[in-house]
């Protein structure tokens, strides 16, 4: 089974760069407001799309993602709502790889089987579930995987080699490698150490690794890349989102064209 | 479900009552998880470690905590014969140093130089700033802002002690609140640090090991019972947070079919709208903190706030061998409102001379309920987990006290 991953990594390899993964919160100012980002991300260089889905307690989220995910439950967005916006974006774009990435507990009350039912008919490629480690891959993973659709893993500079196996065993679609100790949107990736930690991972998988936490600035998003098959910036972005919002928390004039003209400066350090 | 033959024996090897526990963490936290799994193990089978903790639960604790007869009580209510566990008497003031000493025992064992604790009341964060001094270790408190400022009295105390405290405004600003940021301090500093969570939740080992080190009160509790009166008690009443003093009081009693037990959640201002924090009576399982469990959360699975006049009970969730314990029927779970817990209190106070946490004072409100109707001869424990001290300000202001003016008029 080939996923719309599989195929960007391919057709990555084949032009010989690495790829731009893009995160958003979904919802976040609004609903409108994101579908418009996330139809405007393709074109500003996102080679794969991550789209939050808002959680009340993101315990591994720095506080940019926090506040997102506030927002976007300020503004009324939940699951369903969620896979609606990947639905209307499908719409438009039928290539893009886009993956869903939060945590467990609203999956798990939406029901496992409907929820992978109801992903996988709105276009979702893959899952990134944070509080899921192998210990619990019975209960999302390997049903996702039936599914067809991708389970990305986190890999972590704490994941040791007797334990690398078993975090690769049900990963498919690529592996996210988490560059720091830490939550997301804080400390900064170290080129030296990613690039050991990326060698280190290739001795184990085959698939493609994307590097993520910690990578906030263009220079940032050019050294990693340099040194795995994907970066991905998320914080960074969302911090834009915030800081076009007036002090009523209502999107300014001109938000959307922000945040994607500064996701065109990082993703084009890559091109 | 089957009955099992033991009550006693969970969780299983992956931490699992039943469905609940388990282990939903980051995967940056899974090998510390691990670690402190290991480490448990053999702690656990270690008569070294456990002299040590006996040790300092008799001269620094002041264990055994005394089983009390409350003769005034038992009168006034006129029907089953009660008795008080009295861990409000042991230093700092209620069952939470317990779980403390346990735990920062195990860091030492293992090298962790830093310890980091979430609290909501305070009474854990005191108890571990409490340790932390005792064992010259550094200290960061993670506290909501909210309770920051509901709670002034217990941060001093913190402060005097030598803990950091780190107000925490993400979220709601309260407890679940706190645990999420602790939970990122973890994240972030994974070499060092260790997490002495204050209750019997989170990912395993948790649980389990915060169990055992409270079970210490229904260990005692059952052989001054037996002392006392030959034989076991009919019933145990017990408040929940979490759920530590709750299992600590039950977990020895278990297996014996003819004690009946109930936990008794905080009910706020009633089930019927959202101000409460009954989650195992008005919430549903899910996965937070590191666990499966009921919780309070809405048809979206997000997290509702807890609500209760005690800040140490207005937790959205509860620890898991709880749930679990409700769904094969061993336990029963009650709640008891705001306002009856007031009652309760009061009547503590009155009749047996003892200011109660409003904590206990839930349980208290249930004994009051039940007791009436039942046979002389029937024998109630009720775990008296917490002193009153620190709530003695909300309770004033409940009852249309101002404690401001008097000590104005007192200064001037
Ligand atoms: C005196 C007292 N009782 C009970 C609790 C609730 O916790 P648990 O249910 O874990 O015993 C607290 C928490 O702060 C407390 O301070």
């Amino acid at each position: 089974m080939t996923t719309r991953i599989d195929t960007k990594f391919a057709a990555l390899k084949a032009e010989g760069r690495p790829g731009f993964v893009s995160y958003i919160m979904s919802g976040d100012p609004n609903y409108d407001t994101s579908l418009e980002i996330l139809r405007g991300l393709p074109d500003a260089g996102a080679d794969i799309i991550e789209l939050g889905m808002c959680f009340t307690d993101p315990m591994a989220d720095g506080v940019a993602i926090q506040l997102a995910a506030q927002r976007a439950l300020a503004g009324g967005q939940t699951l369903p709502k969620t896979l609606e916006l990947v639905q209307e974006f499908r719409k438009q774009d039928s290539e893009t790889p886009l993956i869903l990435m939060g945590y467990y507990n609203p999956i798990y009350i939406y029901g496992v089987d409907a929820f992978l039912a109801a992903a996988k008919a709105a276009g979702v490629d893959g899952l990134i579930v944070v509080d899921l480690p192998p210990e619990e891959d019975d209960e999302l993973c390997i049903p996702a995987n039936k599914a067809g659709m991708n389970f990305i893993r986190l890999a972590t500079p704490t994941t040791d080699e007797v334990r690398l196996p078993a975090v690769l065993q049900n990963t498919s679609g690529f592996v996210y490698y988490v560059s720091i100790t830490g939550i997301t949107g804080t400390a900064a990736a170290q080129q030296d150490a990613v690039a050991a930690a990326v060698g280190r991972l290739k001795a184990f998988t085959d698939l493609p690794i994307a590097v993520g936490f910690g990578i906030t600035t263009p220079d940032q998003v050019a050294e990693i890349g340099s040194v795995a098959d994907a970066a991905v910036v998320g914080s960074a972005i969302v911090r834009q989102i915030e800081a076009n919002l007036d002090e009523h928390g209502k999107a300014k004039p001109g938000l959307v064209d922000a945040v994607l003209d500064y996701t065109r400066t990082l993703s084009q350090r890559l091109r | 479900m089957s009955t099992p033959n033991s009550y006693m024996t969970g969780p299983d090897e992956r931490g699992l009552f039943g469905i609940f526990g388990g282990r939903f963490v980051a995967e940056t936290l899974m090998p510390l998880i691990l670690d402190l799994e290991r480490e448990w193990g053999e702690a656990k089978l270690d008569l070294a470690f456990w002299e040590e903790f006996n040790m300092l639960a008799k001269d620094y604790v002041g264990r055994p905590s005394p089983l009390y007869f409350a003769e005034r009580l038992t009168e006034e209510l006129g029907g089953a014969k009660i008795y008080f566990k009295r861990d409000e008497l042991n230093h700092t003031g209620a069952h939470k140093i317990n779980n403390c000493l346990g735990q920062i025992l195990l860091a030492r064992r293992m090298g962790k130089t830093r310890i980091i604790a979430e609290t909501g009341a305070g009474q854990h964060g005191v108890a571990t700033a409490t340790v932390c001094a005792l064992f010259g270790l550094p200290c960061t408190v993670y506290m909501g802002a909210t309770d920051v400022e509901r709670q002034a009295p217990n941060v001093f105390r913190m402060r005097l002690l030598g803990a950091e405290i780190k107000p925490v405004t993400s979220g709601s600003g309260t407890l679940k609140d706190a645990m999420n940021e602790a939970l990122r301090d973890w994240v972030t500093n994974v070499e060092d640090t260790f997490y002495i969570i204050g209750t019997a939740a989170g990912p395993h080992p948790y649980p389990a090991m915060v169990r055992d080190f409270q079970s210490v009160i229904g260990k005692e509790a059952k052989a001054q019972m037996l002392e006392r009166e030959g034989r076991l008690p009919d019933s145990l009443v017990a408040c929940i947070g979490g759920g530590s003093n709750a299992l600590g009081l039950f977990h020895p009693f278990l297996d014996d079919k003819d004690v009946r037990i109930i936990g008794v959640e905080a009910g706020g201002h009633g089930l019927e709208g959202e101000e409460h924090a009954a989650s195992l009576t008005g919430g549903k399982p899910g996965v937070l903190h590191g666990n499966r469990t009921y919780l309070l959360q809405d048809a979206d699975g997000q997290i509702i706030e807890g609500h209760s006049i005690s800040a140490g009970l207005d937790y959205p969730g509860i620890g898991p061998e709880h749930s679990w314990l409700r769904d094969v029927g061993r336990v029963e779970y009650v709640y008891a409102k705001d306002t009856e817990a007031l009652e309760a209190f009061q009547l503590c106070c009155r009749t047996e001379g003892i200011i109660p946490a409003l904590e206990p004072s839930h349980a208290l409100a249930h004994v009051t309920k039940i007791a009436p109707d039942l046979p002389k001869d029937h024998i109630m424990i009720m775990n008296l987990c917490g002193r009153g001290d620190k709530d003695i300000f909300t309770v004033a202001k409940h009852l249309g006290f101002d404690m401001a003016s008097v000590m104005g008029e007192t200064t001037q």
